[in-house]
């Protein structure tokens, strides 16, 4: 059985290909270790591209008092102070350097009128801070990595899916996968792993995400004995699509409010008047979802149960310069000039705060050798994530990852592969086609409609242990998964892998959102609707305890004082 | 797209006629799909995997025509599926899918493109000129940006006559990465010539500015008249101008 696979060696895999994982390649290549890039797609296709309004980073061009300080401050704030202070303050210290040396391998941003990279408002940044290249700032940045890690001679595995990691006692020792174009098997030795896979909104009807995102890192470390942190806060984009039904939960960049979008119910009532009166259509996603939400649940929605979007009062060439791909995606996917008339929105599964424990300066996981970078990795964002902070995450904790996992795979030793773990891993690939049970299509609709409407954004005891009896029930499903056709590119085949990983950290979230006896950030409760101070100071932690899934709080680490005096210097 | 928009009222199903198959052969299959309102191909090709052919082989990503992975071609026109409307296709016939005819086929929709992948490694990377100020003005920016836009879909290059009825695969490098070498050296602070590239690899003499690549691009991108026309100036420029080549034969260069 053992000759079903070929190998491939590294000192550091990284798996996934979106910003965090291609800035820890080119990081990792250039400290000297033999690199590998493993994604599930082609390379260019990561979440990443279809990032929209911008990376945020303090670097004061438009407005001249910005700095770290203010940043950081606001990053906090946006979390409800669950965050990882070190990652914050990392974060806002590090980002505008990372924009610029993107700048410096290709990148256009927009301009000032003096020639600087322009930046623009966004949601719970107290100053304009958004680098951006219109609303396809994503790709940009996708697209300068991707050319600068080939440039750079990164070895690239393309369409290749991680199934296993491989360990050796307490060691990473590489990964098992499968190749999406042919079904063969492919083994990895690596001493270092670095996982930067995005999060897990395909675990929701109403989602942003594409098909990759099905939270393949975090079941992989969970499996591999990592911590999980803070797993109930998943973000929901408050402005998604919500017509016609093909396009239900598309993004609509949170840039169109940058830009001065106002939000108003149908009866012609700017709501956020009643729920964030300073920020309005500016704060934090976390209020704005709740309260477009809460709008459409009491009867004052649009015909299709979403808010309007009005951007229309700007000129019509602006709103074209700006969103050019939002103008687009409005005419051509739902009939609707956004420069004449307001788009229909309501909220969608965007993003997730919570994923792999990780440590500020190195991003290792609790796992020697395994470390985690971007959406999959958790503690920069606490219960809620600043729009334009994500970018910025890519790149600060991705080369930090990079660095890390070359430098400690200098000084590992290689790993035993063990053949057993190997079999185990083909094995189960391959039991979908000796199954007699249903397809996974099925089980994939009944886990999205079990998550979207008892684990969504307002959540309940009732409901949460409705979910978890759900989940539970869909285990026994999943084990008799069926499959037909060959193991050529078959999507079917892979999506009975990936409802594994959706499956196992459905759960996750769904414990954790139950311990969380509050309301925080994205986390609501209706059953416990306020912050609750005992709550602030504690982590949830997910473990994997000889195949059972823990649940245990450990304290918030305590901010140091000079930091401490910084926030309340900046109230 | 009135007469088609008045066709999807009329119906509620639509025959897809997909093709199911591999490099050996294959053949067009129908499925009957429910049609609803703003529904595109990659939705149609959706429901037939999770209703009727669950190995059915399709690439796809972001769904909203910004990562360039669905690309095949409906009715015989290569586009993005998540962007080509079922309401504006004839509905009462079947919508035939195939996959990009210029590029090795994988399984059913799915063709092998690491062609492109590899032509891009050609491409010497954006050097910076030394001790710049990274001041850039708007309008210099502008017109890169337009390059930048690229999803790289290969609609481009499925299209181009050069590939898919010459198959010059070996000796041209296409209209995307010509789009490509365009953002390079138009970039305001690049500091390298790729003309001998073009001229002598990527084979830019080859392409007859037909704007097949152009008429396909569903970023709009004016590949023809604002990169291929631009490129080809300098390539004369540099290597064809009488002027210029008594210069170099005096300086012996």
């Amino acid at each position: 059985m053992t000759a079903n696979y070929e190998t491939h060696e590294h000192d550091v895999l990284i798996i996934g290909a979106g910003g965090a994982g291609l800035r820890a390649a080119i990081e990792a290549l250039a400290n000297g270790a033999r690199v590998g890039l493993v994604c599930k797609s082609l390379l260019g296709k990561a979440h990443t591209v279809m990032a929209e309004g911008g990376i945020a980073a303090a670097m004061g061009n438009v407005d001249k008092s910005d700095d770290w300080r203010a940043h950081f401050s606001d990053t906090m704030r946006g979390g409800k102070f669950l965050n990882n202070w070190r990652m914050a303050q990392l974060h806002a210290q590090e980002a505008p350097e990372r924009v610029r040396e993107l700048e410096q391998w290709g990148a256009l941003f927009d301009r000032t009128e003096s020639g600087d990279i322009l930046q623009r408002a966004f949601g719970g940044h107290s100053f304009k801070r958004l680098c951006h290249v219109g609303d396809r700032t994503g790709l940009e940045m996708i697209r300068t990595l991707q050319d600068r890690g080939v440039q750079q001679g990164i070895d690239v595995y393309m369409e290749c899916t991680v199934t296993r990691l491989l360990k050796d006692g307490d060691r990473m020792a590489g990964a098992f996968a499968y190749w999406r174009e042919t079904g063969r098997f492919v083994v990895f030795r690596a001493k270092a792993i670095v996982i930067a896979t995005g999060g897990i909104g395909k675990a929701y009807r109403i989602t942003s995400n594409s098909w990759e995102y099905t939270a393949d890192g975090m079941a992989l470390a969970y499996e591999a004995g990592a911590d999980l942190l803070d797993m109930e806060f998943v973000q929901f984009h408050p402005t998604g699509m919500v017509w016609p039904p093909g396009v239900q939960g598309l993004l609509v960049t949170e840039a169109v409010r940058g830009e001065g979008g106002i939000l108003r119910n149908k009866k012609g009532e700017r709501f956020m008047e009643k729920h964030d009166p300073k920020r309005m259509e500016l704060s934090t996603r976390d209020v704005v979802a709740r309260a477009i939400y809460t709008e459409v649940r009491e009867g004052r929605g649009t015909p299709h149960g979403g808010a309007y979007l009005d951007i229309s009062h700007k000129p019509a060439e602006y709103v074209k310069k700006k969103l050019p791909s939002m103008y687009h995606q409005f005419k051509e996917l739902a009939d609707v000039d956004i420069t004449t008339g307001p788009m229909e929105v309501g909220p969608t599964c965007h993003y997730m705060m919570g994923g792999i424990r990780v440590d500020a300066e190195t991003a290792q996981s609790t796992v020697a050798g395994l470390y985690a970078a971007g959406e999959a990795a958790a503690g920069l964002h606490g219960a809620n994530r600043l729009g334009g902070n994500s970018l910025s995450d890519l790149l600060v904790f991705g080369k930090r990852a990079g660095k890390a996992a070359a430098d400690y795979a200098q000084g590992a030793p290689s790993g035993t592969l063990d053949s057993g773990q190997i079999e185990t891993a083909e094995r189960e690939m391959l039991a979908p086609f000796e199954h007699t049970g249903e397809y996974p299509y099925e089980i994939h609709r009944d886990l999205q409609e079990t998550m979207q409407s008892l684990v969504g954004i307002f959540r309940d005891d009732a409901d949460l242990r409705k979910a978890l009896d759900s989940l539970e029930q869909l285990k026994p499903r999943l084990e008799r998964v069926k499959i037909d056709g060959s193991r050529m590119f078959n999507p079917g085949w892979h999506l009975t892998r990936d409802l594994r990983s959706m499956l196992l950290i459905s759960e996750a979230v769904t414990r954790s959102a139950l311990a969380r006896r509050e309301s925080r950030g994205a986390h609501s409760r209706i059953d416990y609707a306020k912050l609750d101070e005992e709550w602030g100071k504690k982590n949830n932690l997910i473990s994997n305890q000889g195949g059972t899934m823990n649940l245990r709080q450990e304290p918030v680490r305590e901010m140091p004082e000079d930091l401490q005096k910084l926030l309340a210097e900046t109230k | 797209m009135s007469t088609a928009e008045n066709d999807a009222a009329m119906f509620d199903e639509a025959t897809l006629r997909v093709f199911r198959g591999g490099p050996e052969g294959g053949e067009p299959v129908d499925y009957r799909v429910p049609i609803a309102p703003g529904m595109v191909v990659l939705d149609a090709l959706h429901s037939i995997q999770a209703q009727q052919a669950p190995d059915l082989a399709v690439r796809w990503n972001c769904k909203a025509g910004k990562c360039g992975s669905c690309s095949a071609e409906v009715n015989g026109r290569p586009r993005l599926t998540c962007k080509t409307r079922m309401d504006t296709l004839p509905l009462g016939e079947p919508i035939t899918v195939r996959p990009l005819k210029s590029f090795p086929l994988i399984k059913d929709l799915v063709t092998d493109v690491s062609w492109n992948y590899q032509v891009n490694k050609k491409i010497p990377a954006f050097q910076a000129k030394p001790g710049g100020a990274w001041k850039m003005d708007q309008r210099d920016v502008d017109r890169v940006q337009e390059f930048r836009k690229c999803i790289e879909c290969f609609l481009c290059q499925n299209v181009c006559h050069v590939l898919r009825d010459h198959a010059k695969h070996q000796t041209f490098g296409g209209p995307r990465f010509f789009v490509r070498i365009a953002g390079l050296e138009m970039h305001p602070l690049d500091s390298l010539s790729r003309s001998k590239l073009l001229k002598d690899d990527m084979g830019l003499g080859y392409c007859n500015i037909t704007k097949c690549c152009t008429e396909v691009c569903p970023e709009e991108i004016h590949i023809t008249d604002n990169a291929i026309i631009p490129l080809k100036e300098r390539v004369v420029d540099e290597f064809y101008d009488p002027v210029m080549m008594l210069v170099r034969k005096i300086r012996g260069a």
